[in-house]
């Protein structure tokens, strides 16, 4: 049976919860939470833990040398370092806007990586 | 005097952008953010991960996103700001001298001046670490600018030094970045920082974090070689006998934030000995009339949306001053921390001003579980809140209703930590 103890991050009040399969609704029983969104963060984290990447990569014609990125979703936690491979060699050139898609569907995570600043 | 303004904003981080945006709002027609650095924004260009904004925004953004939505308001509104512009003092009256490479030495009154000039990284000088002084010793937050900003790795193999926030960030961020991040050490029994980074920036990536353990030794010539670290008895000694060597090349220190107040000092600022920042009332003003303060200066924040809020009350309450609409003074209550609280800002309360709710931020002195903060009035339980935990990295955060305050001739407002039940 899968049972975890699981701190929750989804706010700063950082809930210690326990998650294990059982006969609720959902096939999981969570238990410590203080919200909804615990819950349904317990379940995730135990069944399918994601995690946003942020990172920079390198910048070329801007005022700095490094442009901060961020996958605009989630991705499965043991795909973070397939995708941080694949940015090492990414290079784009200023202006960029905040919000711009710089790679789609990264590592086959169907996340884009967008840029998080403006130069 | 060169020119003269409303208000004067010191320091174009977080909390001098919302103090500068929150006065404008409020119809204050002339303000100067001034900025000791190159770029507005202060620490969040180069706090790329993600967990902004949940308070004010309703998402999570990184600290560039963050900045940017202020950066942006503040250009809409046209607010004046000098950049690379140092603030050399500030006098009784309000004179606010400056110097860049532009105007020189200038000169400008202000009729209110905002304290935002946020705070500084404890560095190894304080810390009296024995050995040699190598090159590859940081701290987190210099190597956070020199990964995130100016694209610099700072070294392969890593130890950190106290399980702040931003060390623990800077480990995932390092490992990210192909290195090796040997062991957090922290020499209090319980993480200086919030629980979702320790889940999150070290535990997603197995790296320890040694609990009642500091570094005793650095070694190294030309370059850090690697550090001596022990376990520390229940008075913070080391305990020779569990002495143990990491090699590495790079140490990197976490090991608090203090408030820069230099201009406090000269503007004759009253401080808060335990805060390290001024002491304000539920204005935000500080002991001088006309000058306030928010953000890191006066406090250390674990979340940037509690700054904001802050320094928009600090805003909203220079541009009253301003106005000259300003309370009276009225009855002034002191806010005191009592057994198990720290500190308690605001440190004054004057009655007459007081908003709909009262907001008071505070922090603990030890790790508690299962236990109330009490709200007293001149010693009578008005309030408490149940908390699953307490502990000294996270800030407490407690609304009292002003009803509870308003009419009575109180002298004093202390929090604390209840007594009864298992402390741990």
């Amino acid at each position: 049976m899968k049972e975890k103890e699981i701190i929750c991050i989804v706010c700063p009040i950082g809930c210690q919860m326990e998650v294990m399969e059982g006969k609720d609704t959902n096939g999981y029983v969570v238990t410590g939470n203080a919200c909804p969104r615990g819950e349904k963060y317990g379940i995730k984290e135990l069944t399918d833990p994601t995690r946003v990447l942020t990172t920079t990569i390198m910048l070329k014609k801007g005022k700095l040398k490094r442009l901060p990125v961020k996958t605009d979703i989630p991705i499965p936690k043991g795909k973070v370092l397939a995708c941080m491979k694949e940015l090492v060699s990414l290079e784009v050139e200023a202006p960029v806007k905040a919000g711009d898609i710089l790679i789609k569907d990264i590592s086959g995570t169907g996340a884009n990586i967008i840029s998080t600043r403006s130069i | 005097m060169d020119k003269e303004y409303d208000i004067v904003v010191i320091g174009a981080g977080p909390a001098g952008l919302a103090a500068a945006i929150e006065a404008r709002k409020n119809s204050v027609e002339r303000i100067l953010l001034v900025e000791r650095a190159k770029e507005l924004g202060g620490i969040l260009p180069q706090c790329i991960h993600n967990g902004f904004g949940l308070h004010i925004f309703k998402e999570e953004l990184t600290g560039p996103e963050y900045a940017e939505r202020f950066i942006n308001e503040l250009v809409e509104l046209d607010i004046e700001y000098k950049l690379d512009t140092m603030v050399l003092d500030i006098d009784g009256s309000k004179n606010v001298t400056m110097i860049n490479t532009r105007d020189g030495i200038i000169t400008v009154k202000a009729k209110a001046v905002i304290l935002a000039m946020g705070c500084r990284e404890r560095p190894r000088g304080a810390l009296n670490i024995p050995g040699t002084r190598p090159s590859g010793i940081f701290t987190a937050g210099t190597a956070q600018r020199f990964v995130n900003i100016e694209g610099y790795m700072v070294g392969k193999k890593i130890v950190i030094l106290g399980s702040g926030d931003i060390g623990m960030i800077m480990a995932r961020r390092l490992t990210l970045e192909g290195a090796e991040v040997k062991a957090v050490l922290e020499l209090l029994p319980y993480s200086g920082g919030l629980i979702r980074n320790k889940v999150q920036c070290l535990d997603d990536f197995g790296i320890p974090l040694l609990f009642n353990h500091t570094v005793t030794e650095i070694k190294g010539a030309e370059r850090v070689e690697g550090i001596a670290y022990c376990q520390v008895d229940s008075n913070r000694k080391p305990i020779a006998e569990t002495r143990k060597y990491i090699e590495c090349d790079t140490l990197l220190l976490s090991v608090g934030l203090i408030p820069e107040n230099e201009l406090s000092k000269r503007a004759d600022v009253k401080l808060d000995p335990v805060t390290g920042g001024p002491v304000v009332n539920e204005s935000m003003e500080t002991s001088v009339k006309g000058i306030f303060a928010c953000g890191n200066v006066l406090h250390v924040h674990d979340l940037v949306d509690y700054v904001t809020e802050e320094s928009r009350r600090a805003g909203r309450n220079a541009a009253q001053y301003v106005k000259g609409v300003g309370a009276s003074d009225g009855t002034v209550i002191d806010v005191k921390g009592g057994s198990g609280v720290r500190y308690v800002v605001p440190q004054k309360v004057r009655v007459d001003n007081l908003e709909e709710k009262l907001e008071l931020f505070m922090r603990v002195d030890d790790i508690y579980k299962e236990k109330k903060l009490i709200v007293k009035i001149d010693g009578e339980k008005v309030k408490s809140v149940h908390r699953k935990r307490l502990t000294p990295g996270e800030m407490e955060h407690i609304i009292l209703d002003t009803n509870l305050v308003k009419g009575k001739e109180s002298a004093f407002i202390t929090v604390e930590v209840e007594k009864e039940g298992a402390r741990i």
